[in-house]
């Protein structure tokens, strides 16, 4: 019966999907409206991501540096390692866990919102295709994701630089040397393309909760929480197959 | 005129609408009044389109709204202007983006143009100095201007107003209530209002349909609302306090 369940949801999900690219708002309208949301999504995250990229690209630097206790390991490592995790999965991955709690639960509230007090319907009985006008402005300002885990990726490595270096744990030519050894580029593509994905799942996903609730202004707080349970799941599930697919 | 035949309307086994059939005149204001949970809310959503009745017809001056193409119910819904309950006015615009919206959305008017026809809308509902406003900011009876504003700011031929005066206090739904009317009787549209209040029964109603369990039980003007003897309509109109005052004076003096 479950089963049943999540699979009517799923099947939900692409309908909605394909609505939103239905019946488009006018380019003149729909052009405010995405600024809106790049203000809103981009923009509004760009402090939090960079005081959490910041710090933990330090910490991954002085744990990394903790834990060669071997002499015969060179310091160089420190950089290599923070490269890697702050590439790999730090920035692209776990920050679009944290944005699921940011922008997620924003987005599905806000929608939830406009579902409880008959705004949805408003659009609806004047001719707007409700998912278009709400749903699409946010998948394109998105689109500009890329741009924030790059500066994600960029403070993370100077946060673990500076934490290495000023903290007495490696040199500056060595944590810059550990950058440079044996960078794969195709690792940034492989970033860049999850994040892309990312993005997807962190406009359409809290949307949809956000759309199709029920109830009142307690359940547009369950439909948050549901929201970025889900979205979280699908962050992980797609970052492994896409792991799977791209490094092996 | 919107002409409804015969409609039906389930949801899950509940049968809500059984078998309506009645007509909304143009240029008059026509009432669903009934109990809660008398099918009014579902029969106005049925006629906006929101709910898709399994039997029977919808027309609107002869567009039969279920053998309508998505273009054409997309058109017919720009001539649809809607008052919801809670005002669904639309939390982060002003009241000036807010009754401009309709227009911004579908009519080829140039700012300017847009810009003028809402100042002259929002003169219209006696909105004074609230442009630059947000819903947040407004009182409840403002509010119900804003969405009265929006709702005929495109030239609506039928405007639907789902219990317009609900919240409000007595002057301010009087106030209201004459505001749709006088609205209605100037652009000579087809106004229909979902209300329970007797109160706008006796100040707007000129047409009135009452619903009981899904049924109409009776349709009629407010003259003879009074003069009826069909009991479930006597049940409602004298279930308010000042009613039944009235009626006991009204057998004193016969």
């Amino acid at each position: 019966m479950m089963l049943i369940r999540y699979l009517s949801q799923i099947g939900k999900y692409f309908l909605m999907l394909k609505e939103v690219f239905n019946k488009p708002t006018k380019w003149s309208v729909m052009r405010g409206l995405i600024f809106k949301e790049i203000d809103d999504l981009i923009i509004d995250s760009l402090g939090i991501v960079a005081f959490i990229s910041f710090f933990v690209g330090g910490v991954v630097a002085i744990q990394t540096a903790l834990n060669l206790t071997n002499p015969l390991i060179p310091k160089y490592l420190i950089g290599f390692a923070t490269r890697q995790s702050v590439i790999l999965e730090f920035a692209p991955t776990f920050i679009s866990i944290i944005m699921a709690g940011k922008m997620g639960s924003f987005i599905t509230s806000s929608i939830g919102t406009m579902r409880v007090t008959e705004q949805i319907d408003a659009l609806e009985v004047m001719g707007v295709n409700s998912l278009n006008y709400l749903v699409f402005p946010k998948i394109i300002a998105l689109l500009l994701y890329p741009f924030l885990i790059g500066i994600s990726m960029f403070l993370g490595i100077l946060g673990g630089w500076m934490a290495g270096v000023y903290g007495g744990f490696t040199s500056s030519t060595d944590f810059t040397q550990g950058l440079q050894t044996e960078f794969i580029p195709f690792h940034i593509a492989y970033a860049f393309i999850k994040t892309l994905l990312f993005a997807l799942i962190l406009a359409t996903i809290p949307s949809f909760h956000g759309y199709y609730m029920k109830g009142g202004a307690l359940e547009v707080g369950k439909a948050s929480t549901v929201s970025f349970v889900w979205t979280s799941v699908v962050i992980i599930l797609t970052n492994y197959i896409l792991t799977q697919l791209l490094l092996t | 005129m919107i002409e409804v035949k015969n409609i039906e309307k389930s949801f899950g086994d509940t049968k809500v609408l059984k078998g309506i059939t009645t007509t909304f005149e143009t240029g008059k204001t026509n009432l669903i009044i009934g109990q809660s949970g008398s099918g009014k809310t579902v029969l106005l959503k049925s006629l906006l389109g929101i709910h898709t009745p399994e039997v029977g017809t919808i027309s609107f001056d002869g567009r039969i709204y279920s053998e309508l193409t998505d273009d054409e119910k997309r058109d017919l819904r720009t001539e649809i202007g809607m008052v919801f309950q809670g005002s669904a006015l639309f939390d982060s615009m002003t009241v000036e983006e807010n009754v401009g919206f309709p227009l911004k959305m579908f009519s080829k008017k140039t700012p300017t143009e847009i810009k003028e026809r809402v100042n002259l809308v929002i003169a219209r509902v006696n909105l004074i100095d609230s442009n630059h406003k947000k819903p947040s900011e407004l009182s409840g009876g403002m509010q119900k201007r804003v969405a009265i504003a929006r709702a005929i700011v495109n030239n609506p031929k039928y405007l639907f107003c789902d219990e317009p005066n609900s919240g409000l206090d007595p002057n301010t739904a009087i106030v209201i209530d004459n505001l749709i009317k006088e609205i209605t009787e100037e652009y000579n549209i087809t106004t229909v209002i979902n209300t329970h209040d007797m109160n706008s029964v006796m100040e707007i109603g000129e047409k009135i349909i009452f619903l009981k369990n899904g049924l109409l039980a009776w349709e009629g003007s407010k003259k003879n609302i009074f003069k009826t003897d069909n009991e479930a309509v006597t049940s409602f109109v004298y279930s308010s306090n000042l009613f039944k005052k009235i009626r006991k004076a009204q057998n004193k003096e016969v």
